[in-house]
């Protein structure tokens, strides 16, 4: 499978909470790939991201507004947010960046250097 | 086209049972993901994007709570008639030029609407509204005579 970032689904890590796969979008470009993960109602401190054993674990944990009044209507869920990516081989994991707007956390994930397209100039 | 090493998918060459239990595990988590769950909630299933409201009723004030990731402000319009509220706009697509290609498309680009009927009048000229962190929170100020009262015995 030619993806970045093949979604791991293990179920053999012991979990104790319960968390909610957020949607996600991969962009790949020459010298990268782009990784958008919805998130709402998480700010830069909620969100905790690791790479272990080549996997990527994306984390947000929301932060709600406080709202006065009793819930009448419900269509959110309270969980918090939790997504496991396996990094691409030409992926440099040192090198990953992160940032979160408005509850879309963007992932900048630069390829290895050697695996950059390049352009050899003949002589 | 780009050369990425290819990962042999983590099957047991030698079983056809673990062949079905890998599709299964692959059912089961597309189903598992949460567009295909606001879709169920809904009942929309082409309708395209509908945003998970939460509604709240206090006292004085109707509040929605709309989850909106990734949006800019000026691209949510909000708006009230005959008791109905109305959430729309247009999420855009951020960066679709410089060779960038689609891996994996579960974000949902373009126009959404989101209705909902208010269980009580609110005064549409007190509305207010705030988005922060991907959730937009509308306040809606019930209409006087809707409210409340305590009436005193003379």
């Amino acid at each position: 499978m030619n993806t970045l970032t093949r979604e791991t689904r293990n179920g053999d890590r012991a979990q104790t909470e319960q968390f909610v796969a957020p949607p996600a979008s991969v962009m790949e470009a020459g010298d990268g790939y782009t990784l958008e993960v919805e998130m709402p109602g998480v700010n830069k401190d909620g969100l905790d991201i690791s790479v272990e054993n080549n996997e990527l674990t994306i984390i947000g944990r929301r932060s709600l507004p406080v709202v006065e009044g009793t819930l009448i209507h419900r269509e959110s869920r309270s969980e918090n947010f939790r997504r496991t990516f396996e990094l691409d081989p030409s992926i440099d994991a040192n090198k990953i960046s992160a940032r979160i707007e408005q509850g879309l956390a963007t992932l900048t994930l630069p390829k290895v250097e050697h695996v950059k397209p390049r352009k050899i100039t003949v002589s | 086209m780009t050369l990425i090493r290819y990962q042999a998918p983590e099957l047991a060459p030698w079983s056809g049972v673990d062949r079905w239990s890998n599709l299964r595990d692959e059912l089961n988590s597309f189903f598992e993901l949460p567009f295909w769950s606001s879709f169920a909630r809904t009942g929309q299933l082409f309708a395209g994007w509908s945003p998970a409201l939460d509604l709240y009723q206090s006292h004085d004030n109707m509040i929605a709570v709309v989850e909106l990731p990734g949006m800019s402000k000026d691209d949510i319009e909000i708006s009230l008639h005959d008791g109905t509220l109305t959430i729309s706009g247009e999420r855009k697509r951020e960066s679709s030029s410089n060779g960038e290609k689609a891996e994996r498309t579960e974000r949902y680009v373009g126009t959404f609407r989101r209705s909902i009927a208010l269980p009580t009048r609110v005064d549409a000229n007190k509305v207010s509204a705030t988005y922060r962190d991907g959730i937009l929170t509308v306040a809606l100020p019930k209409a006087e005579e809707v409210k409340p009262k305590q009436i005193q015995v003379s």
